[in-house]
């Protein structure tokens, strides 16, 4: 579907393939509401390479988007970066005005939100959505912009770019709508791109072919990737790395084959035991007692004390801090498993 | 297009129709217009005759049909009181009238755009709190003590402006001071909604992860999708200015169709109010017409095709989403 003759995005010559583009350390977002402020994100650290794909994983509500958004400089009103440093290819974006961050926004970072398939404007046509980003930073007029707009439609998938380029997003279908995003958020040739939950909202042979899409996007042009899901399966096949999201926290980090292979943290060992590996279709899911702590109720100790079989008092008192734990990995528990007391292998 | 305006006149005629009857059948029950065009000592003789020269002496729908035989050979009648063809009457009013309701029309949508815009960068902030209080003061203001107020305060007691008359710049303030209030008023709320609610939709947050500047988020992309609930309301107040100009053009003396449909009823004219009528109608109908087709140019999803999208009847139809996001921005407080 996706024929890549003409490349917009070419690798940049300023990037060397798996350099650390992206470093987000001590992250805090913290979310005022009529209850008071809550901490939706806390004390986050990541990582994101050049050519590679880190994925955010974790349940629904655990913060995935809000750290995007953090990252992203694009938080809702009601919330606000309180602590931290996000620092894209040696500029901590956390320290700049909203002002200051527009300039970043295209040529340095590209994000495809969550709600996607709801976010292109229903007035303007694709095209001139599309030129935006070249009319704003690069200051093409219109007819040079749609020009490039057109190109960048055929190099993300879609087909007949010259009629289309007129259409309005009504007129599309979700998974074109979705390589359109994409084809936004990497105009300007990013270095980084966020894509939240790109294939949610679509059925499965559209979700492989986007997956394909984001797969030759970063290939071409050294990208580095952060694929946020909750779907264990596109971790394992999609992504390099893996950063595990719990109630605002990262419980534990590091390569997918390895945290998949011998989890370490109790969470990640129980979202892995949730999924049917070899059992039959039908079997009961070893699914995870209990649930999340809801955003007022987290507690001192570690956030996962709730619902963790390994729970002791130190865990209520203390919280235990994102580790260093083999090479690579870190982990966020007192009682990090050893992979001698783990008999399945996931992956 | 062209089954677009057929639905549309279709549509539109029996309204008319019934509007028209209804101006032809009250203003006879005000009475007969012999006692106002006759000496106080005119014998029955002299009435008869004025009655029967008129054809005020069939029966009301015997003088209907020849009303309306008259309208289909563009034949109104002519004025009691001038003997002139009340269509030229009309016609001759008419652009007094257009002239102050588009300039207030205008006023009023600029001034709201931007007010309404502040208002709602910061929901519940200063400039929104400000803003509301004014909007609804001026939304509740009737306009005819409005009208009065000016005059007793800034052509009576203070001397600066005239109270009435078509003179120069100054004769416009009063006129459209008071026409202007309300609109703007209510306009400002409906801005204000529809822009709380376009700022907060996704697509706001795409343009900024674009680079948009403030100043693009705004009038690129928040504005130009709360153009369209305004649109709709800026023409149903539009169409409300119609029935303002009749109280401000009596008291202002302004020289439009309002205070020629005042004149003509007080002296029972009533060929030259059915001609006001109905040109007032049919401007209504074309501004209708208008504002459904600069809401279809605001927005692609209901333009209107050969084939109905939606359940569209009738072209009225396309403005129904318009409609509904009209009432939902009403209700944001
Ligand atoms: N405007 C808001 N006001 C209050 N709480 C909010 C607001 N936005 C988000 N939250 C809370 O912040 C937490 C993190 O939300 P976030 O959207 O980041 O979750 P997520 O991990 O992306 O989940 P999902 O998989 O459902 O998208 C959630 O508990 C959510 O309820
Ligand atoms: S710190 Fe304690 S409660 Fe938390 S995950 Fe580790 S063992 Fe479980
Ligand atoms: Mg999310």
């Amino acid at each position: 579907m996706s024929t890549h003759t003409q490349s917009v995005s070419t690798a940049r010559e300023d990037l060397t393939e798996n350099e650390v583009v992206l470093r987000v350390t001590g992250l805090d977002v913290d979310i005022r509401t009529p209850k008071g402020v809550l901490r939706a994100v806390n004390n986050v650290s990541f990582e994101a390479r050049a050519g590679r794909t880190l994925a955010l994983l974790g349940e629904s509500g655990c913060g995935k988007s809000m750290t995007a958004k953090a990252v992203a400089g694009l938080l809702d009103p009601v919330a606000d970066v309180t602590g931290g440093t996000v620092v894209l290819n040696g500029t901590d974006l956390a320290a700049l005005s909203p002002k200051q961050r527009l300039k970043y926004a295209g040529p340095e970072l590209g994000i495809v939100f969550q709600d996607a398939l709801t976010a292109l404007n229903p007035v303007y046509t694709v095209g001139t959505q599309l030129s935006e980003a070249f009319r704003i930073h690069q200051k093409l007029s219109a007819k040079a912009a749609k020009v490039k707009a057109i190109e960048l439609m055929r190099h993300v998938g879609i087909p007949e770019p010259e009629s289309r380029v007129d259409s309005f997003p009504h007129q599309f279908s979700g998974g074109m709508r979705q390589r359109i995003l994409i084809a936004m958020a990497v105009a300007l040739n990013p270095r980084l791109l966020i894509a939240d939950e790109p294939t949610t909202a679509l059925d499965v042979t559209v979700q492989a072919q986007i997956m394909k899409l984001l797969r030759d996007l970063r290939t071409e042009s050294h990208l580095a990737v952060v694929l946020i899901t909750h779907d264990l399966a596109l971790v394992a096949e999609e992504a390099d790395t893996v950063a595990v999201m719990y109630a605002g926290n990262v419980v534990e980090t590091g390569p997918v084959r390895e945290v998949f292979g011998s989890p370490k943290h109790p969470y990640t060992r129980g979202l892995l035991d949730s999924v049917p590996a070899d059992v039959g279709r039908g079997a009961d899911l070893n699914s995870i007692a209990g649930s999340p702590p809801e955003l007022h109720r987290i507690p001192e100790g570690c956030v996962y004390q709730s619902r963790c079989p390994l729970v002791q008092d130190v865990c209520r008192a203390i919280r235990p801090a994102l580790e260093a734990e083999g090479a690579g990995r870190t982990v966020a528990c007192h009682f990090a498993l050893t992979t001698a007391n783990k008999e399945l292998d996931h992956v | 297009m062209l089954t677009f305006l057929r639905r549309r006149i279709l549509s539109s005629a029996l309204p008319l129709l019934v509007v028209i009857l209804g101006v032809f059948a009250l203003a006879r029950l005000t009475g007969n217009p012999a006692s106002l065009y006759l000496p106080l000592n005119a014998t029955e003789q002299m009435r008869a005759d004025f009655t029967e020269k008129n054809g005020l002496d069939n029966p009301i729908w015997v003088q209907m049909a020849e009303y309306f035989g008259g309208v289909l050979r563009l034949d109104f009648g002519e004025s009691l009181r001038t003997g002139e063809s009340a269509a030229a009457m009309a016609l001759r009013a008419f652009p007094a009238t257009l002239q102050l309701a588009g300039t207030t029309m205008l006023l009023a949508v600029v001034l709201a755009v931007i007010v309404g815009s502040w208002a709602a960068l910061k929901p519940n902030g200063i400039a929104d709190r400000i803003s509301s209080f004014i909007s609804m003061a001026a939304a509740s203001v009737p306009d005819f003590w409005l009208a009065i107020m000016g005059i007793w305060v800034f052509a009576i007691t203070l001397g600066w402006l005239p109270t009435s008359g078509v003179g120069g710049l100054d004769a416009w303030v009063l006129p459209i001071l008071t026409l202007l209030l309300r609109p703007f008023g209510v306009l400002v709320q409906i801005v204000r909604g529809a822009m709380v609610s376009s700022l907060s939709e996704p697509y706001i947050k795409l343009a900024r992860s674009k680079g948009a500047s403030e100043f693009r988020v705004v009038t690129r992309h928040a504005l130009r999708n709360a153009a369209a609930p305004a649109l709709t309301v800026a023409g149903d107040l539009a169409v409300g200015l119609v029935n303002g100009a009749v109280v401000v053009e009596s008291i202002f003396g302004w020289p439009g169709i309002g205070k020629l449909m005042i004149d003509s009823i007080l002296q029972r004219d009533f060929a030259v109010l059915q001609a006001a009528v109905l040109l007032t109608a049919i401007s209504i109908f074309i501004l209708n017409i208008l504002i459904d087709l600069g809401y279809a140019g605001l927005d692609a999803r209901v333009r209107p095709t050969g084939k109905p999208r939606k359940a569209s009847k009738t072209g009225k139809a396309t403005a129904a989403p318009a409609k509904e996001r009209k009432l939902h921005v009403q209700t944001t407080p």
